[in-house]
């Protein structure tokens, strides 16, 4: 089924299941401890052995020899798998930094060894004994000092400009030029990356946690050189992923050749210890931003300018996504550099690019209102641009809500209780403020197909290589198949995250749900057809509720057509290329600041969330608040420490990478408006799940300076870095 | 973690026999620590005396008029015994400072004396580290040192000594009471027992091999206010960067100890004599022979202003 042109009114405007808030069908296993993670798959396959990977002590270098025997030796040892003895694997697209094989160490804990043994402990025990020695080579570790000389990314030319920026700027009556940093992040989700593998033959079935099911298939067929048609991977639990998950690691590249060495099913997870720097995290940024005004507000100039790092010298951490997008103003510049560092690999984290964007832009535009003397909630206001996309004018906004959310956040926030002046409120020890900052996510929307299947005993299967990777993709797509079938939810099953079922969007870049509830429309839809033909009435234009078909003056039980599958694809038409898809947001913070030791606590986060039909309040909503946990943790103790010297993060492991926990964010809330996007899909839903990310930590900054008057523009924002500027205490 | 042997131990000093009897022995109580670097091979045990059955679990008034804590008394229960949150107010409020809910329960009152540093060098084996393999060197000095030690650090180790519950103790002249291998007894006042970190920072306390700590004493209550304030990066389950143990009289004087600073709680007697001139004039006493590093220093102004938020919540 093709989309190709705007939705018009369809069954989803009066739903009875999407959009209801429904809990988790995942959620007693959740709870329960019962759904089975990869590592926790003991009955998939007899004869597991445990396999333990070995990382890099040095950043970069090679390895000048490795000796394995008393390894091998070990009680309980079935094989060791050394990089020096093994040709190096091949690199997929997904992947810049090498996974396993030959003597080139290129970041620090890239594996080097892997033991496979009859218990885990032998393994681990077994992997103590291999002696390796280094030969170290210098490396480019600090992105200030390769800053200066990094080319443009995406092989741009030159920044992208429109107007006169230069001289717009210089004339403008009002000015702010700030530069800000963000340091390196990791996903840190509680599950490890882990596989189980097994060969027969030359088919190889892995057992993993991967949010990208077909990526991961013809990635792994590159990287071990073998035909993806060969593969199997399945993956219907993931414990988070964040990005980290999108694509094959060193579990699963080592857990196949490990079981190919061993002759018998290996099983991996990364220790924690190795999933800081053996796997990928969000690159560090440095961000300039220059915004000129009128001195009504109006923004007559405005420049982003961004510099991140990455071990190939491609595709790091755009700082500047939002902003083409968010404000108007008629002069623009916008210019993405790129230095090639050998830290570990960046690649994707949870809205990768605007994620650190907003804490950058979303302040400036606070400096901008303080120097204006003007609210920031209505500077943003008076800059929100009409229907097309200030940056790239031959696209308009397919549905846009920013205003709105804006204002309603104002409202229910009690926004007017908020000092313009800064460092004014004060409740005993405590320094209060405010802050604000809008959110802007792109809402991508790809293909994706499903399986749809009526069984003998009434129930509709849904098969689908879809991922679940913590969001409700079970229950969207259980109420989607619902509702176009006009079946109670409990008769619903869904299975995913299986290579052999219809490809899937996968989940990623918040493309997930809105693509695959689209994907499993239209399976449902050739169902219905397919349940038509069969009891001899048209399909699309009969009426499914209630577990009955009513075809003109006709009734059926759905259950008289018998057993039925039926598959289906969603895709999408040129006519979506003139439009901007996106989600909106207005994100609200209240903090209180101990003016004697300068700790910052958060008291209140309020995001107001514009992104289409929400299919699950109560999901979408979970997804919000983990989304704003994170951006919250960005802004305020989120660091990976980069040790220039050994060139390495040294903070590897939850005790030192430390994110929020609950007492750190006392309350929240979310409010959804009721909007929908017809640009979008027949469903009109955009995605959630990275909205949350893009701004409220820049709300976090703002309302610290609202509370102190103390700007600080170098993330994470903890206290060392602000308690020489706060008030004198006795 | 490497393969080990394991015994569980019928009496104190049978217990103190059996690590000193076995090379690279160790003594487990809780494991909250011990365990975690097992895992890393930061230790690496030959064989482990469990002491849980020792029967060394219970809290007792003194006949001085103070407490004797037996040295497998839970984080958890010592916080919550009725007399330490009446008259040792301070060490509930440390205790309930550090780790989590879960961990409490496990940790003991032994065991968290002893708990070792979280230096992150310390915590990667491929990093050198002199109190991890010595002689290897000290990574952290030029390293990142954000929460490592001010003062009574040396040129060989910069890491602290990272707990709450030690910092109160400190403040509360508590004494820890051990029995040797042999069957002697002594009692150790902890202001001795955590050494600073000279030449030999891989030795951390005065016990000696095979001695085990059997109880910890408290003396009378001070009275008092009791205040104990630990800043960190996030609200739970974080080191401290620094925290500050008082007690403080109605006249304004007391005594204040310092978490986050140095390789054991750090207390200065003659700076509690100052404490009725204010932070300013304490911290100047305390810190006057600290070395911290660009990293750190941060640290000697956020304990002077930590402190002046105690003395003034203590006179509010």
């Amino acid at each position: 089924m093709e989309f190709n042109a705007p939705a018009g009114k369809n069954l989803f405007d009066t739903a009875k299941v999407v959009g209801k808030a429904t809990p988790r069908i995942d959620g007693p296993l959740k709870t329960t401890g019962t759904a089975p993670y990869a590592y926790e798959r003991h009955d998939v396959v007899a004869g597991q052995a445990y396999g333990w990977i070995v990382g890099s002590a040095i950043a970069k270098g090679r390895i000048t020899s490795m000796d394995v025997e008393d390894a091998r030796n070990a009680p309980g040892v079935i094989a060791v798998i050394a990089a020096p003895e093994t040709k190096p694997v091949g690199t997929s697209q997904y992947n810049h930094a090498p996974l396993f094989g030959g003597n080139e160490i290129a970041h620090y804990h890239q594996a080097i060894a892997c033991v496979v043994a009859e218990t885990f402990e032998q393994a681990c025990a077994a992997a103590h004994l291999i002696r390796t020695r280094y030969q170290r080579s210098d490396g480019d570790y600090d992105l200030a000092k390769a800053k200066p000389d990094a080319p443009l990314a995406d092989g741009d030319k030159a920044p992208h400009t429109q107007g006169d920026f230069d001289a717009a700027y210089k004339a403008a009556p009002v000015t702010i030029d700030a530069t800000y940093h963000t340091p390196d992040e990791s996903h840190a989700m509680m599950e490890p990356h882990a596989t189980i593998a097994s060969w027969e033959g030359e088919k190889l079935t892995v057992w993993t946690s991967n949010q990208m099911i077909q990526w991961g298939k013809e990635a792994l067929g590159k990287i071990l050189g073998i035909d993806p048609e060969n593969i199997r991977l399945d993956s219907p639990y993931i414990g988070g992923g964040f990005g980290g998950k999108l694509f094959i690691r060193a579990d699963a590249v080592l857990a196949a050749l490990a079981s190919k060495a061993a002759r018998r099913p290996v099983k991996i997870a990364l220790q924690r210890p190795l999933m800081f720097n053996n796997t990928t995290h969000r690159p560090a940024t440095i961000q300039r931003i220059r915004l000129g005004a009128r001195s009504d507000g109006t923004i007559t100039a405005i420049a982003h300018e961004n510099w991140s790092g990455n071990i190939t010298g491609t595709d790091g951490e755009n700082g500047t996504a939002q902003t083409p997008k968010l404000y108007s103003g008629d002069n623009r510049m916008t210019a993405n550099y790129i230095a090639t560092l050998h830290l570990p690999e960046g690649n994707a984290m949870r809205a990768p690019g605007e994620a650190a964007g907003h804490l950058a832009l979303e302040v400036a535009m606070d400096e901008l209102a303080d120097a204006l003397k003007m609210c920031p909630v209505e500077l943003r206001l008076r800059n929100d641009p009409a229907a097309q996309v200030p940056g790239n004018p031959k696209k308009r906004f397919s549905e846009r809500n920013l205003a709105r959310c804006l204002r309603e956040g104002a409202e229910r926030f009690g926004w007017s209780k908020r000092k313009g002046e800064p460092g004014q409120v004060s409740e005993g020890r405590w320094l209060i403020g405010m802050g604000v900052a809008a959110g802007y996510r792109g809402a991508p929307i790809r293909k994706s197909a499903a399986r749809v299947r009526l069984e003998q005993d009434g129930m509709l299967v849904v098969e689908t290589d879809m991922t679940d990777i913590g969001t409700g993709s079970y229950t969207i797509i259980a109420q989607t198949a619902a509702e176009t079938m006009g079946m109670p939810l409990e008769k619903v099953r869904v299975e995913l995250g299986d290579s052999r079922f219809p490809v899937s969007s996968g989940s990623g870049g918040q493309w997930g749900a809105a693509s695959a509830t689209a994907g499993v429309y239209a399976a449902c839809v050739n169902l219905r057809r397919a349940v038509g033909e069969k009891l001899g009435f048209d399909g699309d234009s009969a009426t499914f509720a209630d577990g009955n078909v009513r075809a003109g003056d006709r009734n059926f039980a759905l259950r008289d057509a018998g057993m039925l599958s039926a598959d289906g694809k969603m895709t999408y038409g040129d006519f979506q290329k003139e439009y901007d898809l996106g989600t909106y947001a207005g994100h609200f913070c209240e903090v209180a600041v101990d003016r004697y030791t300068g700790e910052s606590h958060i008291r209140r986060l309020l995001s107001v969330c514009d992104a289409g039909r929400i299919l699950n309040p109560l999901s979408a909503r979970s997804q919000v608040i983990g989304a704003m946990v994170m951006s919250a943790g960005a802004a305020l103790m989120e660091e990976l420490t980069v040790d220039a010297r050994f060139g390495y993060f040294v903070n590897h492991d939850l005790a030192q990478y430390e994110v929020p926990v609950h007492a750190d964010i006392p309350h929240q809330d979310v409010v959804f408006l009721d909007t929908l996007d017809p640009v979008m899909s027949p469903i009109k839903a955009k995605g959630v799940g990275e909205l949350g990310i893009c701004g409220p930590g820049a709300a976090v900054a703002n309302a610290i300076y609202n509370a102190t008057g103390v700007r600080v523009r170098e993330y994470p924002i903890t206290l060392d870095k602000y308690l020489d500027r706060l008030p004198q205490v006795a | 973690m490497r393969a080990f042997t394991y015994e569980r131990a019928g009496d104190p000093a049978g217990a103190a026999k059996a690590v000193a009897a076995t090379k690279g022995a160790k003594f487990i109580a809780g494991g909250t620590n011990l365990l975690d670097l097992m895992k890393l091979e930061i230790e690496a045990p030959t064989h482990l005396v469990d002491v849980q059955d020792l029967g060394l679990d219970k809290i007792e008034d003194t006949d001085e008029g103070g407490l004797r804590i037996g040295t497998l008394v839970s984080n958890t229960t010592l916080s919550a015994h009725p007399r330490v949150r009446q008259d040792y107010a301070v060490l509930t409020r440390a205790i309930q400072a550090g780790a989590s809910g879960q961990l409490r329960n496990k940790a003991t009152t032994g065991g968290n004396l002893l708990q070792r540093t979280r230096c992150p060098y310390f915590y990667d084996p491929n990093m050198p580290c002199n109190k991890r393999r010595p002689g290897s060197g000290c990574a952290a000095i030029n390293g990142a040192s954000r929460q490592l030690g001010v003062i009574g650090t040396s040129d060989k180790c910069i890491a602290t000594y990272p707990g709450d519950m030690a910092v109160a103790m400190r403040l509360l002249d508590a004494v820890v009471e051990t029995v040797k291998p042999g069957g002697d007894t002594r009692a150790i006042r902890i202001a001795d027992f955590h050494r600073l970190w000279g030449d030999t920072p891989h030795i951390e306390t005065v016990l000696e091999p095979g001695e085990m700590i059997t109880a910890v004493t408290l003396p009378r209550p001070l009275g008092g206010k009791h205040v104990y304030h630990k800043v960190r990066d996030r609200r739970s389950y974080a080191f401290a960067l620094v925290s500050v143990a008082a007690v403080i009289q109605p006249d304004g004087t007391g005594r204040v100890a310092f978490g986050g600073m140095a390789p054991r709680p750090w207390r200065v007697e003659a700076a509690d004599a100052l404490l009725p001139r204010g932070a300013k004039a304490v911290i100047e006493r305390a810190f006057a022979d600290a070395r911290p590093t660009p990293d750190n220093a941060f640290k000697i102004p956020l304990a002077e202003r930590t402190l002046a938020g105690v003395i003034a919540e203590a006179r509010s």
